[in-house]
């Protein structure tokens, strides 16, 4: 059901911009299908882990993050990881370019 | 004998799983679960929130399809550490809890799925105090059966 990942960590203006991808039915409550969705987010900066999300069905089918890291410089190690309701999880890593 | 066997394999078991339910755990139940605004309000601990001027809601004024709503929040409030995203007519009107550890920048961008037109508010936390912020977002299309 759920699929591959997709990230792009790059250098902005002082922060690191991470944009990530991820393949997940996000089914809710109100279709006839059965409740499947991503509970948890976790992106790590170099091993450290700097966001934690806690996310409910209402966020839209493959998800789309964007989140904004401070500082960082080239080669930085960018992971982010997810779980869900089923305990299916999955994580991406990338170099920042 | 026997019984000193089980018990270790028990606590194996128990240490092996603990990860799991540790990260389980972490998901607010309660606060996600809730169905009316002020219940989500309660689960995040933010009934008394303050509105905020520093707490910024980019979205569009009309969303043609609810099931993809784009929404970027970002906060300027000094300190903060966790922004809520939460959709006042939502079925379950908590859609996000992101909690910015030493590294993160309060910003986060996200789609939602929106049921009909309704408030987003944005409920951020920064020295121990919660500000909120919110956005009428009008829904052509709801997108809560996807």
């Amino acid at each position: 059901m759920s699929g591959p990942m997709k990230m792009r960590a790059t250098l902005a203006a002082g922060y690191t911009d991470v944009r990530v991808l991820m393949t997940h039915p996000m089914t809710t409550a109100q279709s006839n299908q059965p409740l499947h969705f991503i509970q948890s987010v976790t992106v790590k900066q170099n091993g450290r882990t700097v966001v934690e999300a806690q996310i409910s069905q209402a966020v839209s089918r493959n998800p789309v993050f964007t989140f904004r890291l401070k500082g960082g410089a080239k080669g930085d190690k960018i992971e982010v990881s997810w779980l869900d309701n089923k305990g299916e999880s999955n994580k991406i890593e990338a170099s920042v370019a | 004998m026997n019984t000193l066997r089980r018990t270790l394999i028990g606590a194996a078991a128990v240490l092996l799983l603990r990860p799991f339910a540790a990260l389980a755990a972490a998901w607010n139940k309660d606060a996600f679960g809730a169905k009316t605004l002020a219940d989500a309000l309660k689960g995040i601990g933010a009934t008394d929130a303050a509105a905020s001027k520093d707490l910024l809601i980019e979205a569009p004024q009309i969303a043609e399809n609810g099931a993809v709503v784009p929404v970027e929040i970002s906060s300027n409030i000094p300190g903060t550490t966790s922004i809520a995203v939460v959709i006042e007519k939502n079925p379950f009107p908590l859609a996000a809890q992101f909690d910015f550890l030493d590294g993160a920048l309060p910003y986060v961008k996200v789609n939602i799925k929106m049921g009909e037109t309704s408030d987003v508010r944005a409920v951020a936390t920064a020295g121990g105090r919660r500000y909120a912020a919110a956005k009428e977002i009008k829904v052509t299309i709801g997108g809560c059966g996807g």
